[in-house]
């Protein structure tokens, strides 16, 4: 049976028309209209408060916009079923905070929730996908620990291993290396990074480092005040210009032969 | 979770249930053999009348006084530890249990209430009325919480547990006004707000049995979503699960649990707070696990519980009291032990 939605490569992965949100009477996102495309890496950046971590929620289908309409594969979004869009897309959240002492593994499994039956324990196949993730992401040793036990970073790897497990072709970071030293950031980020070259995984970040952001990301969009100030790929848009217009800081962007991408240095303007 | 740790926790526990069943029958005023209470069950289950050889009298103790109030202590302390088990996943919080939302101050209410109409001098049958009322009370009290709580639509488990301990405290101090109303006759109140089984008949079983059957499997049926709530609720929904749907849901279901059990026994506190706290320490926290086990585990305590009181104590302890007596220092123990272990305290 031809079903209406099955050619979805030829609509965009996110199309957002006039988005506004608001929390009770605090508005945060004004008008928001944008497209994402297939096959990439997207960074969502911007100052504190304007509206980031909304978009992602938005995106991912955690929160409804007041009004605008938003389609992930050209269907609108509420349309999904809340398990086949957790098929496609999941989410890394910032801070990931386990309530009782589930053992890394068992919290890796997690993952594997919308892929499962309700009484349907893991087969032998989703065995040695959470075993492969646990290395991936170098938490194995710690895979019979309580993740109530471990440290900040240790947990951080452990939520972006459950949201591999999750198998999606979508990957969601709330800015999910914050709280990593630079190593594990760079581990992270590259191991993302492989699955996007190997497997096509595609990426929307929500980042605060704009050079790691530089390094990792293909397209970016910068949000000031739950507006869109600019959206295009890392070596249009990340300009010196953008960046004092968006952050209020002079910059300066040179590409690093020794990163081979652009980086950028900052100082407060003269005028402060 | 493996099927192999499931049966191996599982049916070494249902059959000490079965065991503990049969060998409190025997304890009491009157001795019998746990033979002649197994050779009267099977004559009572296959419609015979009792063998010839076992005094007539202990057959009818044993099947019309004893095994109500054994099945009943078994399914009471079923239903306040599943609730407790549920409470404690979808409000985040290993010290939940149904007096964190005041749902037990409320059935305490509403049966406090009754008793005082009746001092008063309205003229209701107590054993009907008490359990209505209390029933009437627990379930008002969840609609209040709820309605507080909902402000934000996501009913969140920190309005929820901040709600309902404003709720409790109205009520324990409207509890402590009928007190003064009830004057010299507050043993009454004191009495049922301690708990007892005593008063636990077949008809009891009736009304306890389908609820703890039916409340059981609902938290088992969720109990994976259960699991993954303890991520919070952006990660579990992003994983498919209608975190706030499914909480409202249990809540709704525990809630009725609680409300039925505290309406036959009065108000028996620890068990919903201790039984899944201990069992999340011996299995781990996977409520896949934890919530049929959490079952048979209370039901297990409280039957030694009120055995203990009916049958081994000189005189009757209230079963409230005793549970919380023998609960609470175990629980400091197991608190101080888990500081000193190093490990995450809960």
């Amino acid at each position: 049976m031809a079903q209406p939605y099955s050619d979805h490569q030829h609509h965009p992965l996110w199309s957002l028309t006039n988005i506004n949100f608001s929390y009770g009477n605090q508005p945060v996102l004004h008008n928001i209209s944008l497209q994402l495309e297939h096959g990439y890496c997207t960074g969502i950046l911007g100052p504190n408060g304007c509206g980031k971590t909304t978009l992602l929620d938005l995106l991912a289908g955690l929160r409804t916009p007041n009004s605008g309409t938003i389609t992930f594969r050209g269907q609108p979004l509420q349309l999904w079923p809340k398990k086949q869009l957790a098929r496609l897309l999941s989410l890394v959240p910032q801070d990931f905070m386990v309530r009782f002492g589930f053992s890394v593994r068992e919290v890796v499994e997690m993952g594997l929730h919308p892929h499962l039956h309700r009484f349907a324990l893991p087969s032998q196949t989703d065995q040695m996908l959470i075993e492969a993730t646990l290395q991936a992401t170098g938490v194995a040793a710690l895979a019979d620990r309580p993740i109530t036990q471990l440290s900040g970073g240790e947990k951080q790897r452990v939520a972006v291993a459950r949201a591999l497990a999750q198998q999606p072709e979508v990957l969601l970071l709330d800015e999910a290396t914050s709280n990593l030293d630079i190593h594990h950031s760079l581990e992270i980020l590259h191991l993302i990074r492989n699955r996007f070259h190997q497997q096509g995984l595609q990426v929307v970040a929500v980042m605060h480092d704009l050079n790691l952001a530089a390094f990792f990301c293909d397209q970016l969009i910068f949000l000031k005040n739950g507006k869109v100030v600019c959206q295009g790929p890392t070596n249009d848009v990340l300009t010196p210009a953008t960046i004092e217009s968006v952050y209020n800081v002079e910059a300066e962007v040179s590409v690093s032969t020794f990163t081979n991408s652009r980086q950028v240095s900052f100082r407060l303007p003269r005028s402060l | 979770m493996t099927r192999p740790t499931m049966t191996a926790w599982l049916l070494p526990l249902v059959i000490a249930v079965m065991a503990a069943i049969a060998f409190s029958a025997t304890l009491g005023f009157l001795q019998v053999s746990v033979s002649d209470v197994v050779a009267v069950l099977f004559a009572r289950l296959s419609g015979q009348a009792p063998p010839a050889d076992i005094d007539p009298v202990a057959a009818t103790v044993i099947t019309d006084v004893r095994l109500p109030r054994i099945l009943a202590s078994v399914l009471v302390g079923g239903l306040l530890s599943v609730s407790g088990a549920v409470f404690q996943a979808i409000l985040l919080n290993p010290l939940a249990d149904s007096y964190t939302l005041g749902i037990s101050t409320g059935a305490a209410f509403g049966a406090s209430l009754v008793i005082v109409l009746q001092i008063f001098g309205l003229s209701l049958p107590t054993s009907v009325t008490v359990p209505i009322f209390a029933f009437a009370g627990a379930v008002g009290t969840l609609a209040v919480v709820l309605f507080l709580a909902s402000g934000n639509r996501r009913l969140s488990s920190t309005s929820l547990i901040l709600a309902g301990v404003i709720v409790a405290a109205i009520l324990s101090a409207a509890i402590g006004f009928l007190k003064f109303l009830a004057d010299e006759q507050v043993g009454l109140i004191v009495f049922w707000l301690m708990g007892s089984l005593a008063g636990a008949s077949w008809s009891s079983i009736v009304l306890l049995a389908p609820a703890a059957l039916f409340g059981t499997l609902v938290a088992v049926y969720y109990s994976r979503d259960l699991n993954i709530m303890a991520t919070g609720d952006r990660t579990a929904t992003s994983l498919g699960v209608h975190a706030v749907r499914i909480r409202l849901s249990l809540l709704v279901v525990t809630s009725l649990m609680t409300a039925l059990a505290v309406s036959v026994s009065g108000i028996i506190g620890f068990v919903g707070l201790i039984v899944p706290h201990m069992l999340r320490h011996l299995v781990g926290p996977d409520n896949r696990l934890l919530v049929p086990l959490a079952f048979f585990a209370g039901g297990l305590l409280l039957l030694v519980a009120d055995t203990l009181t009916r049958a081994v104590l000189p005189t009757e302890v209230p079963i409230g009291v005793l549970t919380a007596l023998l609960g609470g220092p175990f629980f400091c123990i197991l608190f101080k032990r888990r500081q000193r272990d190093g490990a995450a305290v809960f």
